[in-house]
């Protein structure tokens, strides 16, 4: 039996707070957030950028990149909108989504860039 | 118009619900059964005996017969099939008319199929395999209370499988430990904790006791980690008046979902709880114990797609489907017919995923399957292959069985499920290559590696009881 581990999470901590798909892994390097991207456009959803400061991570509703990038299939088009929304806003959370038009509902969500939390 | 004589005494059944030529109406209901016959009786004439015992008929004429249109009324046996690989039994396709049936009641439909004929002499074991619900019933019922897209939506969970758990001991506990135990799952990763299903509101815990202390560990958990969590409140009860109160108690604490058990509470309780999730903004996540009474025998019986459907039809938003791959029955094809059955607007028939039918459900929402049952980290790689996303898995023993407790159980199967879901979206075959994924994130996860350590040698491998109508002599 090996000696126990505490569980370090903290209500007092925001570097506790997770923000749901992938916030469990480590942050992705760009050739993994590529490769997302490449995902959700292989899906045939629809790329949208959001982000938001770290203390609203609950909010239903971020604040909206410009507009989601309708029928976009470039990958390199989305991951320098990714990546002038971060530069624009280096403190939040940014968060790449794939909008499902048909389900009405969105195939994936996940932070590609993590906010500062403290 | 013929006219009709009325002659007493006993009439052979083939002689009016034996219609080989008959077409089905894209409005009928339509059934298969399985029938194991008695010695000595002709195929024909047990179908048709099925058709009439399921629908009007009785064992002998009667004058008030001549009083309808019998014609219109009757269920008719329209095919015979063999059953692939088991001579014994013979499958018997039965068409009936939508108006034998009163509008959303599968109370009703299921007291007709599965009433009196079951306890029919000429048979020796009667299965009903699949129902085919015409369009124009789905359209009369009111199905699940919010449906996968709308709880994703109320839960903003995407892009992969929620995770649950089921809190243990089963029984037992007091209502602050208890809370206890949700709080640790809930704060360590999972989504969802779920009641046992024998919880309801015994000596050791009463239900109002529990209810409080659930939310408060949720509502915690939810300010700790940043994400959206519940808790399966089971609301199922002696008598509907008492399901009401607690469900509207769980209403009144905040909760977003209660939980019932739809066999043993009863499809008419069901029926009326979802209309009342639906009404108040409530989910609905559904526990089926006595379903194996049902469905486990492959001669006798319901089949568990025909359960599945008529949930569905009743509403829930969250069902039991089996694991594949843990310590219950299932067997991977099959159980991949009927979790689409939950989940797809439309079905095909199927018969190497034992589908009868196509099913049209229109636009009637979709229930998540739930994979719950001695599964641990490492089934993680085959449950994401199977399920996808569209699901929720609960590790029980796999999450409170971790030898750090439960938050660092729960960290691990999230690590391990958010693994799987970034590996298969990167295109690689993640059944295949789940070893190498899950120690992969095992560096940088202790929780996982230490899961991994523990459970690495448990296998479930028993045989299936019920396995598909295929040739396997």
């Amino acid at each position: 039996m090996s000696e126990v581990i505490d569980y370090k999470s903290r209500v007092s901590d925001p570097a506790s707070r997770k923000f749901e798909t992938f916030s469990y892994l480590p942050a992705m390097a760009d050739t993994d957030i590529k490769k997302q991207v490449q995902y959700l456009i292989s899906k045939g959803w629809n790329p949208a950028i959001e982000h938001t400061e770290p203390e609203y991570v609950m909010d239903s509703y971020w604040y909206m990149w410009k507009l989601p990038m309708f029928g976009e299939t470039d990958v390199e088009r989305v991951l320098a909108e990714a990546a002038a929304c971060h530069k624009a806003n280096p403190n939040n959370h940014v968060r790449l989504i794939g909008y499902n038009n048909f389900n009405q509902s969105q195939g994936t969500a996940m932070v590609i860039y993590r906010g500062k939390t403290v | 118009m013929a006219v009709k004589i009325y002659n007493a005494g006993v009439k052979e059944y083939r002689q009016t619900y034996w219609t080989p030529d008959y077409q089905p109406l894209d409005t009928d209901i339509l059934a298969c059964f399985k029938i194991t016959p008695q010695p000595g009786v002709p195929r024909e004439e047990v179908a048709a005996a099925v058709a009439a015992e399921s629908s009007t008929g009785t064992w002998t004429t009667v004058w008030t017969d001549l009083l309808t249109d019998l014609d219109y009324y009757k269920g008719r046996a329209y095919k015979i099939e063999d059953v692939p690989g088991d001579d014994t039994c013979y499958y018997a396709f039965v068409a009936y008319p939508i108006d034998l049936f009163e509008e959303g009641s599968v109370v009703n439909v299921l007291t007709s199929l599965v009433g009196n004929v079951f306890g029919f002499k000429a048979l020796r074991a009667l299965r009903l395999e699949d129902v085919r619900f015409p369009i124009a019933y789905v359209k009369t019922c009111g199905g699940p209370p919010a449906g996968i897209q709308v709880e994703r939506d109320r839960f903003n969970k995407y892009g992969r499988a929620l995770l649950g758990c089921t809190i243990k001991p089963k029984l037992g506990l007091s209502a602050k430990n208890y809370g206890r135990a949700v709080y640790e799952c809930l704060r360590g990763g999972l989504d969802l904790t779920k009641d046992d299903e024998n919880i309801n509101s015994q000596p050791f815990m009463r239900w109002r006791d529990r209810f409080q202390f659930v939310v408060e560990a949720c509502q915690k958990a939810e300010r700790e980690t940043g994400e959206r969590k519940g808790h399966y409140l089971n609301v199922t009860a002696p008598t509907p008046e008492e399901m009401y109160k607690r469900a509207e108690f769980a209403k009144e604490l905040g909760a977003p979902i209660i939980m019932h058990d739809y066999l043993t509470g009863g499809l008419t309780a069901n029926t009326g709880l979802a209309n009342w999730c639906r009404n108040n903004g409530m989910l609905l996540h559904i526990h089926r114990a006595m379903h194996a009474v049902l469905d486990r025998n492959p001669h006798h019986g319901i089949h568990f797609r025909v359960l599945t459907k008529v949930l569905r039809l009743s509403g829930g938003d969250h069902l039991h489907s089996g694991t594949v791959v843990g310590k219950l029955e299932g067997d991977r094809a099959a159980t991949l017919g009927w979790i689409d059955t939950m989940r797809d607007e439309f079905i095909k028939e199927d018969r190497s995923r034992g589908l009868f039918f196509d099913q049209d459900w229109g636009s009637m929402p979709g229930v998540f399957p739930v994979a719950s049952g001695g599964i641990h980290v490492w089934h993680m790689p085959a449950l994401v292959t199977i399920f996808g996303d569209d699901a929720c898995l609960q590790f029980g023993g796999g999450t409170l069985g971790h030898p750090w407790g439960n938050a660092a159980g729960a960290a691990a199967n999230r690590v391990a499920l958010e693994a799987c879901v970034e590996a298969r979206n990167q295109g690689i075959e993640v059944e295949k290559e789940g070893k190498a994924i899950l120690t992969k994130a095992a560096k940088s996860s202790p929780e996982l590696k230490i899961a991994m350590e523990t459970w690495k040698e448990i296998k479930f491998e028993f045989d299936t009881v019920d396995k598909l109508d295929i040739a396997h002599k």
